[in-house]
């Protein structure tokens, strides 16, 4: 077996699959990328050593592998864990898409490709399937409510059962605030989604955990956007 | 020119009732055109609106970035309608590669200082979601002063936009320390949520700022109890856990102070115990606070009792009906199956279960727990159920059964003939998804087990006349057959039921292999030797086989003619050697030589060169790694003389230089040379070297650490390789400067880590 680590050194996150004994450390490690992003980052300097001598590769991911010097490793085994939620995105079952919120920064073509990909993935999946599933190296939470896919895409270490509630948790905010939502709403008023959407979540993460304060808050900021609209 | 313009929900049902892509383009460009001609007018009232239609283009795929300046004007407005969708806008089409980004700086900051909640609301949410490292630098003083000093509306979305600063920024960690422990004693729910991700954030970074929040573990016990015991709080309740969110951080929190500490984790074993016997399982909500409980459980220094615990909350999820549940509990037993084994153990049955389930991520998790729960006491039962499991598998788990199963026997087999068994059972359900080197093991593990030399061919023969179209099954077999033909034919056999088989009958079964269409040309090989091997070992049929081999003579596959034509000569002119060369095989070392490709050591007349089996490459610039590497053939030489120079490195003016020399048949010395033509000396130049686990290693002492400039003289290394098992060795090698000017090498060795 292999220990699977996340590190981050100079801004920039990656993987290192390890496996030590008395003699050697062989060491697999993963393309560094950018933290926060999914593409490769120009070559960080360093030297690697791969050895490919009929390991299996940890990942797919092009593999060199790494010595790190003691001032980069984590001492003592410590493990840098990551929760985050890197983006989510509601798709109809046609695979239109009518909601996308993205917390890491990516190019439009990159987002144009995780969205088709990913919303080719969720929709091949049959309705008694797990609600999770691993993509790249990511989990991916997801949850059809009526014509509605809910997707939300988180990183290694953070709880899956607690985005689903968080998932359940803005559609109840949707279904308040619109009186019975249904996917029409969020077509014809998808700016309000978004704007409930950033009252619940912000850079990712939940920022109220109170349903009433929710609604309250935007209530508040609509009627000070009547009051600024007819002024 | 007037352009009318839809409002815009008129639009939005416009395009909807397009029929076509193209109509549904038509729509979308005349509406583009009119926006851009109405961006570039002076004020008017329908701004909002009109970003707000691109704003859906851009959702629905078309391009909008003419939008972008319109986004840092609507921000800068004083109306918060158009504030609003301008930065709604800005989350939207900005993020941070964009240059235009950078202008909304001021702004932010402006918003930041406004008197309106809402507006400052506003700005917090867009930094945290798109702000760039310069523009988080820029803000962060101002985001600690809302940490400091507004009401919790504000508090709780500073917070969070730390969060995000930090994320960005790591070193600027230090600056929100205080104000966040101060923020943990306040009552309100979203500001102590925001205060403790904030401080999840900045212990992960920084392992002196973990030190001192070290001592808010006796201040997040209390409020995590409060939260249990409280009674109904109609504000924040989800099905009766009274706000499950904010437990789920404070766990988590808890796990990062709790790891490696006695002391935190002793003192927040109590309420982990309360949480986990006190929390309802029966909804999903009470499950995930559950789920946290035991990560942070399993993650500390916990004692064994609570261990135990958690591990029966992990039993007791396999059990659970919601699949979901199922698959979390099987990727946190995964985790623990090394340390916790006898604990996990005990519910083993119910993860054979699991590899029945529907749902294929289900049964990936089922059966990566499965091959790591197999051991001496269980491996028969074990191996039944993997084995129903592997002919009902999805395609794309079959190999990792397969090998899999083959570790699993190798390691645990109770004994040669149920192990044997068990690979021949393999080899007729997925006999398509086995490893290429099944085959020569199986083989070497065949000549090895002499007493089952019979049982062994008789069921080969068995199987083979049922079934040819699995490749590496065939193989075996009639590598068995062509060895141990004689014991089929004697028609006696103590541990399984003799065939009555003529030999006629034997060489037809090879005769049908080597005209199968299915079969593969390497099979065909062993089909045509088998047939061979039989000349020594039959009495009556010896003319059928030299016709068989003087047909093939004349065969199109190149190897195949020449195999026939060196057996034909063999009948010819050495007819007086043909009982030596193909008498029975000895048994075969465990890493010989002829082990590598399965096929007899015998294969004497036909002189294979294979390439040096230690293989030098060099990339050739490679896209994604900016130093360069370069490419090169393997070495075609023979195995046994080596010696090449290869210039490994060059760059900025170092070059290495790496040559070998075969001492042994296992043994290889490789000479690195380094240079330097640049202007200044280079010190402290080290090299190393990693080698895989059967590969031996000896680093002779190198004859300097510094290099001269302009390659006034050379440090040279020996580096003795000793190769047993012949494994095959390839390396990359990139050199970069990580300090100053010089470059230095990293390897791993058990002192560096």
């Amino acid at each position: 077996m292999f220990e699977v680590m996340k590190f981050e050194w100079a801004g920039r996150s990656g993987l290192i699959a390890f496996r030590s004994s008395q003699s050697f450390v062989c060491c697999l490690i993963s393309a560094l990328t950018k933290a926060g992003t999914t593409k490769t980052c120009q070559p960080i300097k360093i030297i690697m050593f791969a050895l490919v001598a009929n390991q299996k590769v940890v990942r797919d991911w092009p593999c060199f592998g790494v010595v790190l010097g003691g001032s980069f490793l984590p001492r003592g085994g410590y493990t840098v864990l990551l929760f985050k939620m890197q983006f989510m995105l509601l798709f109809s079952r046609q695979g239109k898409l009518r909601l996308q919120k993205w917390y890491v920064p990516l190019s439009d073509k990159e987002k144009k490709k995780i969205t088709r990909e990913l919303v080719q993935t969720v929709l091949a999946r049959k309705p008694k399937m797990c609600s999770f599933l691993e993509w790249r190296d990511l989990k991916i939470v997801y949850k059809r409510y009526a014509s509605l896919y809910f997707c939300c895409a988180i990183e290694d270490q953070d709880n899956e059962l607690i985005t689903l509630e968080i998932i359940h948790r803005y559609v109840e905010l949707l279904d308040k605030y619109f009186g019975s939502v249904c996917e029409l709403d969020i077509i014809f008023n998808f700016e309000k989604a978004y704007f409930i959407l950033d009252e619940f979540l912000l850079g990712g993460e939940a920022q109220e955990t109170s349903k009433k304060n929710v609604l309250k808050a935007i209530e508040q900021a609509d009627l000070l956007q009547e009051k600024s609209h007819s002024a | 020119m007037t352009v009318t313009l839809l409002p815009l929900q008129e639009m939005i049902r416009a395009i909807r009732s397009a029929r076509t892509q193209c109509e549904e383009r038509g729509v979308i460009q005349r509406e583009c055109a009119a926006i851009r001609a109405q961006f570039r007018q002076a004020d008017n009232g329908g701004r909002s609106h009109n970003l707000a239609k691109l704003l859906y283009v851009h959702m629905l795929g078309y391009p909008a970035h003419f939008g972008q300046m319109e986004c840092v004007r609507m921000i800068a407005s004083p109306r918060y309608s158009e504030k609003r969708v301008g930065y709604l806008g800005a989350m939207m089409l900005l993020d941070e590669k964009q240059d235009a980004s950078l202008l909304i700086t001021n702004s932010i900051k402006n918003d930041l200082s406004n008197s309106n909640q809402y507006i400052q609301s506003l700005a917090l949410c867009t930094l945290a979601c798109m702000g760039s490292a310069e523009m988080c630098r820029d803000l962060a003083p101002e985001i600690d002063r809302l940490l400091r000093a507004s009401n919790s509306y504000i508090k709780k979305k500073a917070a969070l936009c730390a969060v995000h600063i930090v994320r960005k920024v790591h070193d600027l960690g230090e600056l929100f320390t205080k104000a966040a422990r101060s923020l943990l004693t306040e009552k309100n729910h979203g500001v102590v949520h925001g205060a403790v991700v904030l401080i999840t954030e900045l212990c992960e970074r920084n392992s002196e700022t973990l030190e001192r929040f070290r001592k808010t573990v006796p201040d997040l016990v209390q409020i995590m109890k409060g939260l249990v015991i409280s009674g109904y709080s109609p504000d924040h309740d989800v099905a009766g856990i009274s706000d499950p969110f904010l437990q789920v951080r404070i766990l988590r929190l808890l796990r990062i102070l709790g790891r490696n500490n006695e002391g935190a984790s002793d003192a927040m074993n109590d309420l982990l115990a309360q949480v986990a016997t006190n929390t309802d399982s029966t909804k999903t909500v009470g499950n995930a606070v559950l789920y946290e409980t035991v990560l942070t459980v399993l993650d500390i220094k916990s004692e064994s009792g609570l261990r135990v615990l958690a591990v029966n909350i992990l039993g007791r999820f396999l059990l659970n009906n919601d699949r979901n549940i199922r698959y979390i509990a099987m990727t946190s037993l995964q985790k623990i199956v090394g340390t916790d084994h006898n604990a996990v153990q005990r519910h083993r049955g119910t993860i054979v279960d699991c590899l029945k389930d529907q749902d294929a991520s289900v049964k990936r998790r089922a059966l990566d727990l499965s091959l790591a729960l197999v051991s001496a006491s269980n491996i028969r039962s074990m191996m039944k159920e993997l084995l129903s499991f592997l002919s009902s598998c999805p395609p794309e788990l079959r190999s990792q059964t397969a090998s899999g199963i083959f570790n699993a026997a190798e390691r645990y087999a109770p004994s040669q003939r149920w192990h044997i068994d068990t690979i021949l059972h393999v080899l007729t359900t997925a006999g398509g998804d086995v490893r290429d080197e099944t085959v020569p093991n199986l083989i070497q593990l065949i000549t090895n087990t002499s007493e089952l030399h019979c049982y062994t061919v008789h069921k080969l023969y068995r199987a083979l006349l049922s079934d040819i179209s699995q490749q590496p099954l065939v193989q075996v077999a009639c590598w068995c057959i062509g060895e141990y033909g004689d014991l089929l034919l004697r028609g006696e056999c103590q541990e399984t039921e003799p065939v009555q088989v003529t030999e006629d009958d034997v060489l037809d079964v090879l005769e049908t292999v080597l005209q199968s269409h299915m079969s593969f040309p390497s099979t065909r090989g062993f089909a045509l030797t088998a047939t061979m091997k039989l000349s020594t070992r039959i009495t009556e049929n010896v003319d059928r086989i030299r016709s068989i081999v003087s047909i093939y003579g004349s065969c199109i596959d190149v190897e195949l003619q020449q195999r026939a034509v060196e057996y034909n000569a063999l009948f010819k002119k050495y007819d007086h050697m043909r009982a030596a060369v193909l008498e029975r095989m000895p048994v075969i070392e465990k890493n010989s030589q002829g082990h590598i490709n399965g096929e007899t050591i015998k294969e004497s007349q036909t002189v294979k060169v294979k390439p040096g089996d230690l293989l030098f490459k060099r990339l050739m610039h490679s896209p994604w790694l900016n130093t360069d590497l370069k490419l090169m053939q393997p070495s075609t030489l023979s195995v046994f003389s080596v010696v090449a120079t290869v210039t490994v490195y060059e760059k900025d003016g170092v070059t290495v230089t790496l040559s070998c020399e075969k001492q042994s048949d296992s043994g290889l010395t490789v000479t690195l040379t380094a240079s330097n033509s640049t202007e200044s000396d280079i010190r402290g130049f080290t090299l190393q070297a990693a080698v895989p686990k059967s590969v031996q290693l000896h680093m002779k002492a190198p004859s300097g650490d510094s290099l001269p400039a302009r390659g006034a003289a050379k440090v040279t290394q020996m580096v003795v390789l000793n190769n047993p098992n012949k494994v095959q060795l390839a390396y990359l090698q990139l050199v970069s400067e990580v300090f100053d000017l010089s470059p230095i090498f990293y390897s791993f060795g058990s002192q560096n880590i």
